[in-house]
């Protein structure tokens, strides 16, 4: 049964609805994201392990180097490159492909009628899976310098939900942002170029000084902090917990607002 | 009970991505005098004389928002009640597709009420859906949890759409490297394996070759015998005359005739 009035289109409920189908058919998304990284690499050896091996050697070279650049030691800037390059590929990846959510499942969008939130999870698993590849390489920097994680590490873990919630949404906006303005694609990827330099990945929030109290300013800062400070910096200060809570909150909501106004027009613009 | 109403039921395509900014100092010239002809004609509320009715595809108008879009239905009023097959005739983009497209659910209306009731089954796109990259096995199991089938039934449409397609080997190979006629196999076999209440067809489907639309036909009968509702579209009238009990000729987005098939062309064929 499928209704709609055009001069009653309770827009949120719909919106609401979507969203709530295309959760419940998480087996769906699962087997989808499965198939995309199976289509992805195939005839590939490594196959997803690629971005590992590719990570592993920005970790070593960079490592090497900017622990001499910056005169910090060896033992004290490795797991912070390591986690830091981990957590940015991941948010990086969401950013960059979240523009696709949409224009990528154009032949699926204009055929039948299914929730939009479907390819949006479909995306943030994918995302997810990915990221898991690069686990072991984590484990490998801590059994290499033969150093524990911070005993406050269980708190990575409201980080990694506040991440993957962060996904979902620029899966969202971005997804509809891109299908209707083709531009965006690009001003996105330049953008995630400039935020790599300009957040503390290669280099430590100390070098900042006193400076470095605005850091909390930068978005993916507060969020990549909220995983890297638990894991090897004894957890994170209450002023990146709540701006990160913040920002995450934010930009979930404007997803959801701008699905909510222009979901029925998602069809004409893909 | 299944049943499909619409009332005043309105789609406007925006034209976003081919620079609408020359199309629009382009238009601006020749569509006051379009729009003027078409309030001449609806005035008249006959669609007996002019030719201006007689061009193809949609209103080409600027909304209130300054974006250039074709109004591509307007106003249709029109119910299709259990056991009707219906037939879309008119010229290219008279809104044949636009039309199945919104009963399916993927386009919003802009305007007006839309009810339809039953399962729906769109035949409207024959590779749409399907993944290129995967084999054609892949996409079978794909197909299957699009229509939220269990695993069961996944092996089930699998074996049946494998069989019926007789792609043999070819199912463990990725669809680009499929012929066109291959792909137009699965692609039959796969949404004719399922029994929907309401099929929506585009005209695609007569595209195989003869060996098999003869093997397709039978397939396709039973599937449209167990159907409560068909909607159609098609240019080929033999297709209409054979499939359908009732007409509707769509021209420019607006409906010019709805009744028994053979009224519906007969008034066509005079008016060209």
């Amino acid at each position: 049964m499928y209704r709609v009035d055009a001069d009653q289109p309770r827009r949120l409920s719909t919106a609401l609805a979507d969203i709530r189908q295309g959760t419940a058919s998480w087996r769906l998304a699962w087997e989808l994201a499965r198939l995309d990284l199976k289509n992805r690499y195939r005839g590939s050896v490594l196959g997803p392990f690629w971005i590992t091996l590719s990570t592993l050697v920005m970790l070593v070279g960079l490592g090497f180097l900017y622990a001499r650049l910056f005169n910090l030691p060896l033992t004290d800037y490795l797991p912070h490159l390591a986690v830091s390059l981990v957590v940015w590929q991941v948010l990086s990846t969401a950013f960059v492909e979240g523009c696709g959510t949409m224009t990528t499942n154009a032949g699926i969008i204009r055929q039948m009628r299914l929730p939009f939130s479907l390819h949006v999870l479909r995306a943030v698993l994918r995302s997810l899976i990915v990221a898991a590849h690069s686990l072991p390489l984590l484990a490998l920097v801590f059994l290499a310098l033969w150093r524990a994680p911070s005993a406050e590490a269980p708190q990575a873990l409201f980080g990694l939900v506040l991440i993957a919630v962060n996904m979902a949404s620029a899966a969202l906006f971005l997804g509809m942002v891109c299908a209707r303005f083709r531009d965006v694609t690009q001003i996105v990827a330049s953008l995630m170029q400039f935020a790599f330099f300009v957040t503390p990945i290669i280099w430590k929030p100390q070098l900042l000084g006193d400076q470095a109290v605005w850091l909390p300013l930068n978005p993916f800062y507060a969020i990549l902090e909220t995983v890297r400070g638990p894991l090897i910096a004894g957890g994170a200060d209450a002023a990146v917990w709540v701006a990160a809570v913040l920002y995450t909150a934010g930009f979930a909501a404007l997803a959801v607002a701008f699905f909510a106004r222009f979901r029925g027009r998602l069809a004409f613009w893909v | 009970m299944s049943h499909i109403k619409a009332r005043g039921l309105s789609i406007d395509f925006p034209l976003y991505h081919l620079g609408a900014r020359s199309l629009k100092k382009r238009l601006l010239a020749s569509a006051r005098v379009r729009l003027r002809r078409d309030e001449a004609a609806h005035e008249m509320n006959a669609h007996t004389t002019d030719r201006v009715t007689r061009r193809v595809g949609g209103e080409v108008v600027e909304d209130a928002a300054h974006r250039v879009v074709v109004s591509a239905l307007r106003d249709l009023t029109f119910e299709i009640r259990k056991g009707e097959r219906v037939g879309l005739v008119g010229h290219n983009g008279a809104g044949k597709t636009t039309l199945l497209r919104t009963l399916a659910g993927v386009f919003e209306p802009v305007g007006g009420f839309l009810e339809v009731s039953g399962e729906v089954g769109s035949l409207i796109d024959a590779t749409a859906g399907l993944d290129v990259e995967s084999t054609g096995r892949e996409n079978i199991r794909l197909a299957g949890l699009f229509r939220g089938l269990d695993a069961a039934g996944i092996a089930r449409l699998e074996e049946e759409a494998g069989s019926f397609s007789g792609l043999a080997e070819f199912l463990d190979v990725p669809i680009k490297g499929y012929s066109s006629g291959m792909q137009l196999r699965l692609a039959f076999a796969l949404m004719t394996a399922s029994s929907p209440n309401i099929i929506l067809m585009d005209e695609w489907f007569l595209a195989g070759d003869t060996a098999f639309m003869e093997k397709a036909e039978a397939r396709l009968t039973a599937l449209v015998g167990g159907a409560d509702i068909v909607v159609l579209a098609s240019h080929d009238m033999a297709v209409i005359r054979r499939w359908c009990d009732r007409a509707i000729w769509l021209e420019a987005g607006r409906i010019r005739a709805d009744g028994p098939v053979e009224e519906v062309l007969a008034a066509r064929d005079a008016a060209s």
